[in-house]
């Protein structure tokens, strides 16, 4: 070898171990499999597609290829004149369609699988938020909403700051995942509430735009108890890349006594809405909740990115009146961005952010608000 | 030449005033070509911004709202600013010498059509110095993130796009206006080269789907300002219905950039492989069919909106269709092709190059076509991929192909063979390592639009990042040989290229301020 190419090799490799020293080298270069039946025949459909591209590739680029070398005037190659042929034409109309046709059967046949969303065991409502997702187990019987809950991105912000060093499941992570039995079918019934997103989870091969005013459905059969990450596949805004999806698959037993926590988890959560809190807790608490909700568009500092999302710092609202300031956290600002919280956030947290962002970025009011006041409004306007 | 006693009537005016009160169609034509390709940098500089910002994982150079911005305008400027407008320009030049007319058959408002767009895009680029930044919504501008939740530059955007319809409106009216009347005698429809036929074709679709975008973000613009809910859920409008009247317009626009891209190669393959080109008849049907289909395959870039199942396979089976004339035109080119005797000078590598990289992202489309699939693949990297694949080594390949092909042409001299060829040779590399990897990171799981990402799509988009900077890069080089050729070089003859065919290489080279005052003499009017 020349001394040149060995120097440029050597160079190559150098490069290419530079690259694979990340955290979690991956070439991954095809799609899953998944753990469902819809999943695996969405990848044997796409290997299929894919093998007919690769076979009329080759031989249309060989013949290209095989003309390039060998037709060529370098060559003393002298151009041929014809220039039609109507059989040829046909030909290649009619097989690239024949291959369509293949292409097109087993196409239809997992769609239609795919659409079934009948007979389901389990209803499970997903509220696609900016940004978080819900979500709520809906009772067999009557649809009513039993067990709620919003899942969040819980990578620390210094982690995306480069602050501190990036963990395995770097923006793959959330605090309360999606928790769903295998083997049972598990329907989804997909919504949003301000803009559109959309939920999707590579290993089941279920992707549904959530569009506020209509309900989509989709379903899955995990075969396999596992954690299987997603992530929102539809331009939201700011945080779009920050609102994964994460499903926890677990056996039926594992799956009930989840599900029985929740249930006691939702009754204690009442309950607390009665306890009567202390300043610095309120403000710890708050700076918590603020941080993990708020910040994603008033930011950490409370400056907001005017004038779609205002400062809160100086704000006329937040140190003005305190019901109409509660009034908006709880029920948002219809025709903005501003979103109602009334729901997504327990009444516990609610009085802790109110009670932070009256006391925090310059703001002092003095004013503690307590759980019991804001479940009043609450229940006021139910 | 028939023409070359006319020129020292009516020369160019003298200085800048040339260039505001030109009806000369070689003036506007360079003025188009000049804009896009200022344009081109702009919506370039904006996709280096985006590949340094995914160079890694976490947020290092931009913060998210910005990135939204950068991803945004980066569609907007690239679709409307430079692909459109360059095949537009190459429009103004070439059409009517290819047809033996003297200039476009409405020469004021050539000038109109022009001189609105860099208004409409001073306007759009002033949003970005603007409080509440640029339009951060993606170039597809989905309600209501486009509205209820949109920034307050959104107003500025939607009166730029107006803007934007209305000089493609005019200029497809020209167009149509040219090839239709303005036909020197002898030249028949079917005797037309194919890049008029295409741009007959292009201008239809435009005339047709321009309308509807105008109409699409006129809505947007009552939903934000005069209380109506075309788009908004709680006031009982359907956010879906943005997406259906924008694809109406929006999947038609996909081969606006595409089919002058057909046209552009359909006359460079055959001269330098010195042979006919194969199959005219079906090269014309075939643009006609896939011009007819782009009407009735909107909703395949919505397969995941929740349509009804037969929708869903209603528009899989119609996107599929797609590929029996795309296919046909291929073949045809690989034929003209064969038994050719072919040179490679830096026109011919653009043109092959378009032909194997503009198939590549065919076959992506054609997985994507398939809607079970399409679930898999909608809203990831192997979108970005595909869409890049026949839009950049796609409609932008063929666009510098024709710039290397006619530029002796327009400048009178031969451009540095040498220096084209290192440009091509960069491009294609370039592109490929920026492109390619993105097929792999949207099959392993990556959404596109997104600022950050998890550290298995870590290695892949460094890869993408620096074919990214090498392609961007490079195409520095192509200013350098634009100007090296309009300043000097080895004189052009009239027929510039040894094999070339078509009324465009009877003229001088430069051709003169006036071509074709009379109609050419009809035995130079070949079959096709």
């Amino acid at each position: 070898m020349l001394p040149k190419a060995k120097l440029w090799l050597g160079l190559m490799v150098a490069a290419f171990s530079m690259l694979s020293t990340n955290l979690q080298a991956a070439w991954d270069l095809n799609m899953t499999q998944g753990v469902t039946q819809i999943s695996r025949d969405t990848y044997d459909i796409h290997m299929q597609i894919l093998w007919w591209c690769v076979a009329i590739g080759v031989v249309v680029f060989g013949v290209m290829l095989w003309s390039i070398i060998n037709h060529r005037k370098s060559k003393g190659a002298v151009a041929a004149t014809f220039h039609e042929s109507t059989k040829v034409e046909i030909v290649w109309t009619i097989i690239p369609f024949i291959i369509l046709i293949l292409m097109a059967i087993p196409a239809t046949r997992v769609l239609t699988q795919a659409y079934d969303t009948s007979e389901s065991d389990l209803d499970i409502k997903i509220t696609g938020y900016q940004w978080r997702w819900e979500y709520s187990y809906l009772r067999q019987d009557s649809f009513e909403e039993e067990v709620s809950f919003y899942s969040i991105l819980s990578t620390p912000r210094d982690q995306i700051n480069n602050e501190l060093p990036k963990e395995e499941h770097y923006l793959l992570e959330v605090d309360k995942p999606l928790v769903i039995p295998i083997n049972k079918k598990v329907r989804f019934l997909i919504t949003a509430n301000d803009v559109i997103h959309a939920w999707w989870v590579p290993a089941f091969a279920v992707k549904k735009d959530a569009i506020p005013g209509f309900i989509n459905e989709s379903w899955t059969i995990v075969e396999e108890p596992g954690i299987y990450r997603g992530q929102c596949a539809e331009l939201c805004g700011i945080d779009h890349g920050f609102m994964p999806i994460v499903v926890h698959a677990l056996e039926q037993d594992e799956y009930d006594a989840w599900y029985a926590q929740q249930q006691e988890n939702a009754r204690m959560t009442r309950e607390m809405a009665n306890t009567v809190v202390t300043m610095s807790d309120s403000l710890e608490q708050g700076e918590e909740v603020y941080n993990r909700t708020c910040a994603g568009c008033h930011q950490v500092s409370g400056a907001g990115l005017p004038p779609t999302f205002p400062a809160l710092a100086a704000n006329a609202v937040v140190n003005g009146d305190l019901l109409e300031n509660i009034d908006v956290l709880i029920n948002g600002r219809p025709g903005t961005p501003m979103a109602a919280f009334g729901r997504q956030l327990n009444p516990v947290e609610l009085a802790a952010v109110v009670t932070y962002i009256r006391n925090s970025f310059g703001n002092s009011t003095g004013d503690l608000v307590q759980p019991a006041e804001v479940n009043s409004i609450i229940q006021a306007a139910q | 030449m028939s023409a070359a006693h006319d020129d020292h009537h009516h020369g160019p005016a003298k200085g800048l005033s040339r260039w505001f009160f030109t009806t000369n169609h070689k003036d506007i034509g360079s003025l188009y070509l000049w804009f896009s390709f200022a344009m081109f940098l702009l919506g370039g500089t904006f996709a280096m911004v985006i590949r340094a910002e995914l160079f890694q994982p976490g947020m290092q150079l931009v913060d998210p709202n910005f990135f939204n911005q950068m991803t945004t305008m980066h569609g907007l400027i690239m679709v409307f600013g430079a692909v459109m407008p360059a095949f537009v320009g190459l429009a103004n030049w070439m059409l009517p010498m290819m047809i033996g007319a003297p200039d476009m058959a409405l020469p004021r408002m050539n000038n109109w059509s022009f001189w609105i767009l860099p208004f409409a895009f001073a306007m759009l680029a002033s949003t970005l110095f603007m409080d509440s930044g640029a339009p951060n919504f993606g170039w597809t501008f989905y309600a209501p993130l486009s509205t209820t939740y949109a920034p307050s530059s959104v107003t500025y955007f939607i009166f730029a796009v107006h803007i934007m319809g209305a000089s493609s409106i005019m200029g497809s009216i020209n167009i149509i206006a040219t090839i239709l009347n303005l036909r020197a005698p002898g030249m028949t429809l079917m005797k037309m080269p194919l890049f008029v036929w295409t741009w007959l074709i292009t201008a239809y679709l435009l005339i047709a789907v321009m309308p509807v975008l105008a109409g699409v973000v006129t809505m947007m613009l009552f939903d934000i300002h005069f209380g109506t809910s075309f788009f908004n859920a709680a006031g009982g409008g359907d956010p879906v219905l943005f997406q259906h009247v924008f694809w109406f317009f929006g999947h038609p626009e996909v081969y606006i950039m595409i089919l002058p891209a057909f046209g552009v190669v359909s006359a460079i393959i055959p001269t330098f492989a010195r042979k006919r080109l194969f199959g005219y008849d079906s090269m014309v049907y075939a643009t006609a069919s896939i011009a007819f289909l782009s009407f009735i395959v909107w909703a395949h870039h919505m397969f995941t909106v929740g349509m009804p199942i037969a929708g869903e396979l209603f528009f899989m089976y119609a996107t599929m269709l797609i590929a029996v004339p795309t296919g046909v035109k291929v073949f045809n080119w690989v034929s003209t092709m064969f038994r050719g005797s072919m040179t490679f000078e830096t026109p011919m590598l653009f043109a092959i190059a378009f032909v194997v990289l503009f198939t590549m992202g065919g076959f992506t489309g054609l997985m994507l076509a398939i809607t079970p699939a399409d679930f898999q693949y909608h809203d990831t990297y192997f979108v970005v991929a595909h869409f890049h694949y026949v839009l950049v080594p796609g409609a932008v390949f063929s666009i510098m192909a024709a710039c290397y092909y006619w530029l002796p042409k327009w400048t009178g001299y031969m451009y540095d063979e040498r220096l084209g060829k290192l440009h091509f040779w960069m491009s294609f590399i370039g592109v490929n390592v920026l492109f390619f990897p993105q097929h792999f990171l949207g099959l392993a799981g990556m959404p596109r639009r997104i600022p950050d990402y998890a550290l298995q799509f870590a290695d892949f988009n460094m890869v993408s990042s620096i074919g990214g900077f090498l392609f961007g890069a490079s195409q520095l080089i192509l200013l350098v040989v634009v100007i090296k050729c309009i300043k000097g070089g080895k004189k052009a003859t009239a027929q510039v290229w040894e094999g070339a065919q078509g009324l465009e290489w009877t003229v001088d080279s430069p051709a003169p301020y006036h071509t074709f005052t009379t109609p050419p003499d009809p035995k130079l009017i070949h079959d096709q």
